[in-house]
């Protein structure tokens, strides 16, 4: 199948009041691959993941997720088909349990409601929190709030899946349970993160953003042990490649 | 503790309550809210004067609080609470109603101290059903049992999201104020400009975060409906409890139990 790309043209995006976030991006993500997407803070990542389903609509230049090309009328399709996992799962999950989270998108789809018990338990059980089904989320801790935020989204099965800082503020056994949830998935994957090692784990491939703009795109273990670029985007080397 | 922090996990402890295992708690929401409802329709509907043939309603709050597990004494400290409102509402009847009812040996009772004490009867008596329905039944299971008696979707619908984000927003609250006593030291009394900036940073965070939340629902499929699976079934006991504790009622309000047993006693 070689119709999971994602694909950036030359996209601008700027905000109502004022902000320019993107100032012409451009890459090509193929099926399957893992990308990290790493750069300074207020850099667009967070805008260029808002793109990616279709939150927001570039200013210029085009996006275009599988054969389909982003515009008003493809965004709830292209929906469907990208996952998007935010940065604070306080606002993702909205549902007054984790099960009624979770079958939130797959009743959305329209799908007999077996099919949606089937597939909600499905994906607490990739996302290894089962056990949470009939909690509330306000008596969840954050690592657990980020598992079911990830079960809300592979319950609608997508085909790409967008994450936003998933790490932030995770415990180590938490973000390394993540870690090995997020190899096991086939999806095409795009993450942003500050955490370097993540994304040296995960992805195997890596864009570095800068102003706005693609800094550089490459190999994730090239372009992560790149000091002076990683200097320049105030970043640093990945910790576990650091000499002590 | 702050003040604050303290109302906060008091609500908590309510909603925690809620979700314990008990036969009470097993009920269904429907049936619950009905046999509430029938329970305060009941003691709302006896005259100004009654006492006596109020009393053996008591059974059930206390039922429901034994059998649901849930700390008396949290019960009253709620009670207290609300208390001093209900006082003001019967507080002058002894003053404007001073017929005599009772007479204990030269001890004259004015209907106005009786109608107050009715009232305060009536007020324990609702108020701690109400507070021991909520204890018991996950808020959740309220709202589905709300939907499936045709209240109104979009009322639903609001009173889960109030309940998913008041917790959020408690919590920001919370954190904000600890925030400012820490560097307010001993300050107690906050100036009308602080207050107003809190409100202020408050209301921005919250409008910020509907938008991520609308984000959030729109990325899922979100098209103006909330889906709500049905997930409660009535079942047999539900339906022995509801009849039973129904018709309790209804004989209770309609013959004098506390009369006739006294008496059968006497």
């Amino acid at each position: 199948m070689s119709h999971h790309i994602v694909e950036f043209k030359d996209v601008y995006y700027t905000y109502p009041d004022g902000t320019e976030a993107l100032k012409g991006v451009t890459f090509r993500i193929h099926h399957g691959e893992s990308v990290g997407i790493v750069g300074a803070n207020g850099t667009g990542k967070s805008t260029l993941i808002l793109q990616m389903n279709g939150f927001l609509l570039p200013t210029a230049g085009t996006i275009r997720i599988g054969d389909l090309q982003l515009d008003k009328k493809t965004r709830s399709e292209i929906g469907k088909k990208v996952g998007v996992v935010f940065q604070n799962p306080d606002d993702q999950l909205f549902m007054p349990t984790v099960f009624d989270d979770v079958s939130f998108g797959p009743l959305n789809m329209g799908l007999t409601i077996e099919r949606v018990i089937e597939r909600v338990d499905e994906a607490l059980r990739t996302a290894g929190c089962y056990e949470l089904r009939d909690r509330p989320p306000h008596h969840l801790s954050l690592g657990q709030k980020r598992a079911v935020t990830i079960a809300a989204v592979i319950s609608m099965q997508p085909d790409i899946l967008a994450m936003d800082e998933p790490a932030a503020s995770l415990d180590p056994k938490a973000r390394r349970q993540l870690i090995t949830l997020l190899k096991g998935f086939k999806h095409t994957k795009i993450i942003t993160s500050h955490d370097l090692d993540l994304i040296l784990d995960v992805c195997e491939r890596c864009i570095v953003i800068a102003n706005g703009k693609v800094k550089a795109d490459g190999p994730a273990r090239e372009i992560l042990l790149n000091q002076q670029l990683l200097d320049e985007n105030n970043l640093e080397l990945p910790l576990s490649l650091q000499r002590r | 503790m702050l003040a604050f922090d303290k109302e906060y996990f008091n609500i908590g402890f309510l909603d925690t309550l809620s979700y314990k295992h008990s036969f009470v708690h097993s009920l269904d929401p429907r049936i619950k809210l009905l046999t509430t409802l029938a329970f305060i329709l009941c003691v709302v509907s006896f005259p100004k004067y009654e006492v006596f043939q109020i009393i053996p309603f008591f059974f059930f709050p206390v039922f429901i609080l034994s059998a649901g597990n849930i700390p008396l004494k949290f019960i009253l400290k709620k009670l207290l609470v609300v208390s001093p409102f209900v006082l003001f509402v019967g507080v002058f009847n002894p003053v404007f109603d001073t017929e005599a009812i009772y007479s204990l040996n030269g001890f004259v009772i004015s209907k106005g101290w009786v109608s107050l004490l009715s009232i305060m009867i009536r007020f324990i008596l609702t108020v701690s059903a109400a507070f021991l329905l909520i204890a018991t039944t996950s808020f959740m299971g309220l709202c589905l049992a709300l939907e499936r008696m045709k209240v109104p979707k979009v009322f639903v619908v609001q009173l889960l999201f109030l309940y998913r984000y008041l917790f959020v927003l408690a919590g920001e609250t919370m954190r904000l104020i600890r925030a400012v006593n820490m560097r307010a030291f001993d300050r107690k009394n906050l100036s009308i400009k602080l207050f107003v900036s809190i409100t202020g940073t408050l209301f921005m965070k919250t409008i910020e975060r509907s938008e991520r939340i609308y984000q959030a629902m729109c990325s899922r499929g979100f098209d103006g409906e909330i889906r709500l699976l049905k997930r409660y079934k009535i079942n047999f006991t539900d339906t022995v409890f509801a009849l039973a504790t129904i018709t309790v009622f209804i004989i209770l309000r309609k013959y004098d139990i506390t009369n006739m047993l006294g008496r059968a006693l006497g």
